[in-house]
Order: structure tokens, then C-alpha cells, then sequence
């Protein structure tokens, strides 16, 4: 039997009985176990769960109760979905004896759909970074080339889902945690637009920005499994109460007469050239197939990156304030007083980058600052917003870079935050603005990186962003061509 | 100089919903450490707030019954600051934008009525607390009451001493008991108040420098931890000293308030717009509905009761102080003939047989029987005395008071007949008496109604013996 790589083989693979769950689950559970010690993708395998929900999801088929696409298949979670009565660790110190007695509704919608969970993906401690290095549990490996960064902060997603450690994953996306990653190794990421998936047990980085979404090697996948997380949850006030499409089903390759605007600003200076050419050639197939580009301008998407360093450290500076020594996380050792309590508990626990945000934030919301920054950051976020809406009057969906970059050394940006942060400045304003939007591999470098083509959509419109994706991914299957070497 | 006292009140209230503001979670008071918690309340990773529409009812409620505007937008803000009992590290209020505005209050005052204004009236969830009593080197956290809804209500620093503080929180509470949205219970903390006080010189406009005290959680204590701070702050100002801004406690034992941290040391609490909740929008015809389902108001109970039931204004303002008491009343009134008479038993007779007023729904003795047994007294039936004795027999045995009047023969002898052959046995069995009467000693009619009650075993209607005494007397 030949490994499955998506969710439509794998799926196919169960319905003609070539290969029954249990054994797609031993495979993936085998191929980590001696894989994943070079990619280090996983904190948590669940090698009793995966197969007991493995022997659950065959008995339902044999029974004739077959639930979907998802049935059976072996798929991995990024370690911020709380799962009952399994860690969940945020990739921190903090949480590394967490044992949730909880599930977060993304984990409890896969597993009622049927698919198997592997285990929890590593990431960036508390989804703060941009290359998985600030990961408690070790850096996660590029499968393309080991030296390198996947990306961040879903890193371990899509790496695991690139190195075939997994079918696919569900990561999140705060200012590019999904789509960056995914561009970087080469698979597929989609965030969809903000309330679309329920928040619930998804610990909490920047509330206003969080967003889970698919990582999967091809567009349809990613649809099968936006489809399954989708919906309103009254868990989720922020939760949107619209009814979630069978995305997959309504899946379309024709995008003749489909407006693609290119904002002029998106392609910066200090881009990497071999990023823009792929992508304007990327652009150019779109045409080819019969859409309509349009040149346009979103002038205030410059500043997304500093609104984003203001309101994102902001609030995570308050979510992050229920980790104190008290309850569930790190305590430190013979604490004196509840202060030395507080403060070491935290400093221990804590590693430098999510201190940094947390400074950040804390500073940024303080009497005397808050006007001057976090209200200034509110309202320049009304004015990225807006000239998305001023677009949309002229466009159906908007195309860029994913990342100005390829997959950068490990080490390489560690000492420097601000070059860091600047990996971002391409996804961050989908979500300044809560827009869906969605990487999808457009071509290799000459050093063989694969090389991530946004598209951006309307809110709650992520149809047409996915089939826009499709089509282009259909008129040049790049996930056919290159297969990530597993290190 | 004289000095005045400036006082603004800061009322903590918690609502008497079944579930929390933000969680499923019971509120119910008194249950074992911890037992009322979900992963919501307990702020554990990845929970998110939904706010309990009937949180929001209720406090609409407190709002219009104290002439408050409604805000038809108001915002959920999280206050952050560390303390293990906050178990999200941040508790979410409400800030620059709260659900009620502009209200006021009229509460008495030695000069007549005084009017207290209302700031706002704003939500939150109450904390937890710390357990000190299990050992003496750590202590224990108990988050049941964390997540329990309050509202916040703030007053104008409109109040000039401690008695108008007392008055102007009885006053609240009264209401907010009446609107049925918080118990009131000051022992369990369901109600409690923090003090703003100040002093300045009579004459001066400018504000002093003011001192919060904290959680002050009966009337007593608000009584005399105002009247100490008072005294405190014109002391140091006396003496030539500034007041410090601080914020204080009051030790009840003592009877003295001291600092617990001053400005320097005050939390900068980093207020922004929780980012889980939506605003919080009212609606215009939601906002009536709540408006009419709003039972009548002490206020307007009291002038109602002294105009329909034509009793002094003193007793209508104890009767409409509590809801059960003033339903009790005008249940009652409604069957009595004399609702006056209804009024006096109940002030009288009936307020001292019940724990408190919360207990007045139970009591024993429905108002529709305590009307018939004013009825009887009302038609002479029975006189005070007896009626006295049936009310405690109605109140230990459940009979109504018809019933034992027949079954007991209690019934008023008013027949003149009857009375006038006892009196005349009466008078000729104690001649001597008589003839001291007849030579002035006038005092001793009462030794002449007590033996006429003696014979008929206080069934006659003393009025009526009274009168025939005094003419058998006098006639010869």
C-alpha cells in the first residue's frame, strides 16, 4: 500500500477496503515515530487514542454508518486545541503539564466527523512567532531542508502535512500562523474569516485576530476540513451564526470573468525576486484561465504591522495573565510570598518572546499610553479595513505573495524581532480586517523552496476563494510535481 | 471653622440569577469549596464568556426603578491586575461605556427630602475568594463566586453624612428587593458598599482630598466607619495636616478605618474592550417590555396606600418598605372592612410574630383571614382581648378565626340584657364599692368593668359595659 497524501486518497483507500483505518493509523503512527525525530513536528503523540478512535471510526464503516470524507483518516492538531484528558501545552513551559478536562469544539467537530488525531503539533510557545523557534518543545525542521524554518507559528502543522507525518492539520492563524507556514512548506493554508470556526478551547493569543483553519496538500482537502470545523457555536459570542457550506462539494475551477485585484502595495521592496516572479507568473495563469486582473491600492495596509504589534501584544498581555502559579500551569519552586509567586512562576514559565509581547502589551494599554497607542491601533485598523471595502467594489478576491521570502535558516532571524515580525507583513492585513484568505503553493526557488500564492477574499465568502485556489492549483498541480522529503 | 462631610457611594449588588454572568455555573450560596465552577468560570485555557441575557434583564431592571437611563449600546472592558481569587488575571466590567446612566434616588434627610443622584450603573462578575481557615501557612482558593453577576451603582458625591448614607443604601436596597433582582442579604455579601469620604470647610466648593473605604458589608458599619472617617480626616485638617488619597478598611472591632494602599501603589488597571463579547445592545421594545413588567415602586406604593386606604403617611411608608409586607397589607385591606384597622394589627400585632419581612409570604395567618378576624372585631363581635388570643391560635394552629370563635363561644356578649342583669348581680354583691363611688370615688369604675369582664369571662364589649356601668351608677 502506497502512503496516502490526502484526504481524497486516503478516503479512497478506506471506501475500496484497501486500506482500513486501523492501518492507515499504524502506518502514520510508524512513519512518525521514525520520521518525526528530524522534523520534530509533533509534542504529543497519541499512539493508544489514535488507534482505539482508528478501531471506533472501522467498526462504524463496517456497520455501514460512514460519515464522510474525514472517516478514518489520520489527520494531526496544532497543540493549542485543548483536548480532554490529553495535554495541551501551547508549545510552553507553562502548560506542559496541562491535562485539559475540556474539549475545544474544533477537536470535538473532527473527531464527531469521524477522522483520527494522530497527535498535537508543535508550534511557536502561545502561537508568538513567525519560524517555530520559540517553541518550548524544540524548533520544528523545514522538510524541504532541515536547516530551515517551517514557518510559524503553525510550523509543526505544515511540516507534519508537508512530510506526510500526517494527511493534514488544523492550525491558527493570528497574523499569518497558518498561511505562512504553509507557504513555506509548501502545502496548503487557509484562515477563514474571523467567527467563522468556533474559538472555543482554542487558547486564547490575540482574541480579536485568533482564527483556526485547515493545512492540507491540495484546496479540496482544505475544503473538506473548513467544512467539518465550520460553524456557530454558542460557546463563541464571537462566533458568527451563518450556516457553513459543504465548501468541497461546491468546489469550482472556472474563475472566467472573476475580478483578481493586485494591490500595487503588496509587492515591497526587499522582496525576494525569485518570490515575485513565481508569483506574478502565478498571476498571470489566473488571466489565462479567464480572469479579470485589476490593479488596485490598499495604502493603509503599511501600517498593518504596527497596528498588529500594538492590538495583538495587547490583548494577548491579558490573556496570558491567567497563567500565574496558581492553578493548572508551571509553579516555581518554594515560592516566599503570592508576588515572588506571580513573578517567578511567570519568568520561569514564560519564554523571551511571549515576555517581550507581554511587555509590549502591558505598556501599550497603561494610563498615559493607551490613547497614543492602542486606540490609535483601533483606529488605523478602521482604515485598513476600509479600503478593503473600497476594493471589493471593484474585485471579487485579491492575490500576493503569501511570504516576501522562502524558508529562512534557523538562527537566522532569532536576534533580530523587528526582521522577524516583517516575515508577516503580507497576511497580517486579512487579519487586521477578519477576511478569509488562503497560501497555495505556486512554484519552487532555485534552491527547490517552495513558494506560497495568497488569495484574499470577502468576508465569509471563502467559496470563491477556494475556488480560485483550486483552479489555479488544478491548471498546475505543484502538489504533484515536488513531494517534501520527510528531513 | 466648621467642617462638612462629602460622601459618594459605590454599591456592589449581586443579581439573583440561577446561573453566572458569563458561565452555566450555579450561583448558589453556601455550597463546598469549588463545587460551582466549569472550565468558564475557572478561566482555564481557551474559554470564552457568554453573557446571560437574563443578567442583562435584571439589571435594566435596577436601572429604571432608579430613573436611570438606558444606554442602547454599552461595552464589556476587562480590568487586569493579579490576585489568586481572579483566576483569568483580568475581571471583565464594564468602563467608559455602561449600561445605565443618570438615575437618582430621593431619600429623607433631617430636612426633608433629599435627592441623591446615580452616575451609572455598570455590570461585572464577582471574584472568588481566599480560604485562610484550613492551615496556618497557605492559603486555599474557593471560586465558587467567581462569575457570580453584579452590578456596580455609583452615586454623586451628593450624600453630606452617615445617617444619608445609611438611608439613601436602605433605600436601594429596598428596591432593588422589591424589583426582586438581588436578595440583599448583607451577610452573604449579596449587597455591600464602598465609601468615598471627604471633608472640606463649610462655605467651600472645591472638593477635599477623598479616601476610599472598602467593602462595607452592613449599616452599622457604613454608620460608623463614615462617622470615624469623618471625624479622622476634620481632625487631620485641624491639626494643620493634608489628607492622604488612599484607600482604607474599616476594623469593626475597633471602630476605626486604616490605610490599605495609597494612590502610589494603585493598580493601573489597563482597561480595554473585552474582544470575546459583543456589545452589549438594547433594544427600544425590549426595553418596555422590561419597563412594564416592573412592579409598582415603593414610592408610588406609599402615596397610593395613604390616599386608597386613608392611613397616615408614617405607616404607609413602613408598609410599602418591603414587598411581601406591603402585598401582605393590601391583600388584607382589600377584605377588611377597615383597612386602617388592617394597617394597626398589622404594624402592631403581626410585625413582631415574623422573623423578618422575607418571611412574611409564609406566615401562618393568610391576609384574607387576619381580614376576617379584624371584621369581627370591626362588627363587635369579639372584642380586642379575645382577638389577641384567637390571632395566636390562628398563627400555632391554622383555624380561622370564625372557626374558633364558635367553637371557643367567644363571641361578644354585646346583648343589654344580658350585660345588665350581670351588672345589676354586680352591683348588689359589692354595696360598699358603690356607695364610694356614688361619693366621688369615681376611679372605681374600672374595678366595676373588671368584675363585669370577670363574670363573662371577657367576652362583653367593654365600651358597651362601660357606658351601662356608669348610668346604673349614677341612676340612683
Amino acid at each position: 500500500m502506497s502512503i496516502p497524501r490526502t484526504i481524497k486518497e486516503a478516503a479512497a483507500l478506506i471506501e475500496r477496503r484497501e486500506a482500513s483505518p486501523v492501518e492507515l493509523a499504524e502506518l502514520f503512527l510508524e512513519r512518525i515515530s521514525s520520521e518525526d525525530g528530524k522534523i520534530n513536528s509533533y509534542i504529543t503523540v497519541w499512539e493508544e487514542a489514535a488507534l482505539e478512535a482508528a478501531r471506533k471510526a472501522e467498526k462504524q464503516i463496517s456497520e455501514g454508518n460512514y460519515l464522510g470524507p474525514l472517516h478514518g483518516v489520520p489527520i494531526a492538531l496544532k497543540d493549542i486545541f485543548v483536548t480532554k484528558d490529553s495535554r495541551t501545552t501551547c508549545g510552553s513551559k507553562m502548560l506542559r503539564d496541562f491535562v485539559p478536562p475540556y474539549n475545544s469544539t474544533v477537536a470535538e467537530k473532527l473527531m464527531a466527523s469521524g477522522s483520527v488525531v494522530l497527535g498535537k503539533n508543535n508550534m511557536d510557545e502561545f502561537a508568538m512567532g513567525s519560524s517555530n523557534e520559540t517553541s518550548y518543545f524544540g524548533p520544528v525542521k523545514n522538510p524541504w531542508d532541515t536547516d530551515r524554518v517551517p514557518g510559524g507559528s503553525s510550523g509543526g502543522s505544515a511540516a507534519a502535512t508537508a512530510a506526510n507525518l500526517c494527511v493534514a492539520s488544523v492550525g491558527t492563524d493570528t497574523g499569518g500562523s497558518i498561511r505562512q507556514p504553509g507557504s513555506l512548506c509548501g502545502v496548503v493554508g487557509m484562515k477563514p474569516t474571523y467567527g467563522r470556526v468556533s474559538r472555543y478551547g482554542m487558547i486564547a493569543f490575540a482574541s480579536s485576530l485568533d482564527q483556526a483553519g485547515p493545512l492540507a496538500k491540495t484546496v479540496e482537502d482544505a475544503a473538506i476540513i473548513l467544512s467539518s470545523i465550520a460553524g456557530h457555536d454558542p460557546m463563541d459570542s464571537t462566533s458568527v451564526n451563518l450556516p457553513a457550506a459543504d465548501y468541497a462539494s461546491a468546489l469550482s475551477a472556472d474563475v472566467k470573468g472573476l475580478r483578481v485585484g493586485i494591490p500595487k502595495e503588496y509587492f515591497i521592496s526587499g522582496m525576494d525576486p525569485e518570490v515575485e516572479k513565481s508569483v506574478r507568473k502565478a498571476i498571470a495563469e489566473l488571466e489565462t484561465l479567464g480572469a479579470e486582473i485589476v490593479e488596485i491600492s490598499l495604502p493603509h495596509s503599511r501600517y498593518a504591522v504596527s497596528t498588529y504589534y500594538i492590538i495583538a501584544p495587547s490583548e494577548a498581555s491579558s490573556n496570558l495573565a491567567r497563567y500565574d502559579g496558581v492553578r493548572y500551569t508551571y509553579r516555581c519552586e518554594n515560592p516566599e510570598t503570592l508576588r515572588d509567586l506571580f513573578f517567578r512562576s511567570r519568568s520561569e514559565g514564560f519564554g523571551d518572546e511571549v515576555k517581550r509581547r507581554i511587555m509590549l502589551g502591558t505598556y501599550a494599554l497603561s494610563t498615559g499610553y493607551y490613547d497614543a497607542y492602542y486606540l490609535k491601533a483601533q483606529k488605523v485598523r478602521t482604515l485598513i479595513i476600509k479600503d478593503f471595502e473600497n476594493a471589493w467594489e471593484k474585485v471579487d478576491v485579491i492575490a500576493s505573495a503569501t511570504s516576501p521570502e522562502t524558508a529562512f535558516r534557523i538562527g537566522e532571524k532569532t536576534e533580530d524581532p523587528l526582521k522577524m515580525y516583517l516575515s508577516d507583513i503580507l497576511t497580517i492585513p486579512c487579519n487586521i480586517a477578519g477576511l478569509p484568505g488562503i497560501s497555495v503553493p505556486c512554484g519552487f526557488s532555485s534552491e527547490k523552496l517552495p513558494i506560497g500564492l495568497q488569495i484574499m477574499g470577502k468576508p465569509f465568502d471563502e467559496q470563491t476563494v477556494l475556488n480560485v485556489a483550486y483552479a489555479y492549483e488544478q491548471s498546475t498541480k505543484w502538489y504533484e510535481k515536488e513531494v517534501a522529503p520527510p528531513g | 471653622m466648621e467642617y462638612e462631610a462629602v460622601i459618594g457611594l459605590e454599591v456592589h449588588a449581586q443579581l439573583a440569577t440561577e446561573s453566572k454572568i458569563f458561565s452555566s455555573s450555579s450561583t448558589k450560596f453556601g455550597s463546598p469549596p469549588n463545587s460551582q465552577v466549569n472550565p468558564v468560570c475557572l478561566g482555564m485555557p481557551g474559554v470564552l464568556p457568554v453573557f446571560n441575557e437574563r443578567v442583562l434583564e435584571y439589571a435594566i431592571k435596577a436601572g429604571l426603578a432608579t430613573n436611570c437611563e438606558i444606554a442602547g449600546k454599552s461595552r464589556f472592558a476587562r480590568k487586569n491586575y493579579f490576585y489568586p481569587d481572579l483566576p483569568k488575571g483580568y475581571q471583565i466590567s464594564q468602563y467608559d461605556e455602561p449600561l445605565c446612566l443618570r438615575g437618582h434616588l430621593e431619600i429623607d434627610s433631617g430636612d426633608g427630602k433629599k435627592k441623591i443622584r446615580i452616575t451609572r450603573i455598570h455590570l461585572e462578575e464577582d471574584a472568588g475568594k481566599l480560604v485562610h481557615e484550613y492551615s496556618d501557612f497557605e492559603s486555599h482558593v474557593d471560586l465558587n463566586r467567581a462569575g457570580v453577576p453584579l452590578v456596580e451603582i455609583v452615586s454623586e458625591p451628593d450624600i453630606s453624612t452617615a445617617e444619608e448614607a445609611v438611608e439613601y443604601v436602605k433605600k436601594l436596597r429596598t428596591i432593588l428587593k422589591y424589583i426582586e433582582v438581588c436578595d440583599g442579604n448583607m451577610e452573604e455579601g449579596s449587597l455591600r458598599c464602598d465609601a468615598n469620604v471627604s471633608v472640606r470647610p463649610v462655605g467651600q466648593s472645591e472638593l477635599g482630598t477623598k479616601t476610599e473605604i472598602k467593602n462595607l458589608n452592613s449599616f452599622r458599619f457604613i454608620q460608623r466607619a463614615i462617622e470615624y472617617e469623618t471625624k479622622r480626616q476634620e481632625a487631620v485638617l485641624r491639626g494643620g495636616g493634608k489628607v492622604v488619597q488612599e484607600t482604607r478598611l474599616f476594623d469593626s472591632q475597633k471602630g476605626v478605618t486604616f490605610a490599605m494602599r495609597s494612590k502610589e501603589e494603585a493598580h493601573d488597571y489597563r482597561y480595554f474592550p473585552d474582544p470575546d463579547l459583543l456589545p452589549v445592545v438594547v433594544e427600544e421594545d425590549c426595553l418596555e417590555k422590561i419597563r412594564l413588567s416592573l412592579p409598582e415602586l415603593p414610592e408610588e406604593k406609599l402615596s397610593r396606600f395613604a390616599d386608597e386606604f386613608n392611613i397616615p403617611k408614617n405607616d404607609a411608608e413602613t408598609l410599602s418598605s418591603s414587598r411581601p409586607l406591603a402585598e401582605y397589607f393590601e391583600e388584607c385591606a382589600k377584605h377588611a372592612k377597615d383597612s386602617k384597622a388592617a394597617s394597626n394589627w398589622i404594624l402592631n400585632e403581626m410585625l413582631r410574630e415574623v422573623e423578618d419581612e422575607d418571611s412574611i409570604a409564609e406566615f401562618p395567618v393568610k391576609p384574607e383571614d387576619l381580614a376576617e378576624l379584624l371584621n369581627l372585631i370591626g362588627e363587635g363581635k369579639i372584642n380586642r382581648k379575645t382577638a389577641k388570643e384567637i390571632f395566636s391560635e390562628m398563627i400555632s394552629g391554622g383555624k380561622r378565626a370564625g372557626e374558633i370563635v364558635t367553637e371557643k363561644g367567644l363571641t361578644q356578649i354585646t346583648d343589654e340584657d344580658e350585660i345588665s342583669s350581670i351588672i345589676e348581680k354586680i352591683i348588689e354583691e359589692n354595696q360598699k364599692e358603690v356607695e364610694r363611688y356614688r361619693n366621688g370615688d369615681t376611679k372605681l369604675l374600672g374595678f366595676f368593668v373588671g368584675q363585669v369582664m370577670k363574670a363573662t369571662k371577657g367576652k362583653a364589649d367593654p365600651a358597651v359595659v362601660n357606658q351601662m356601668l356608669r348610668k346604673s351608677l349614677e341612676e340612683r
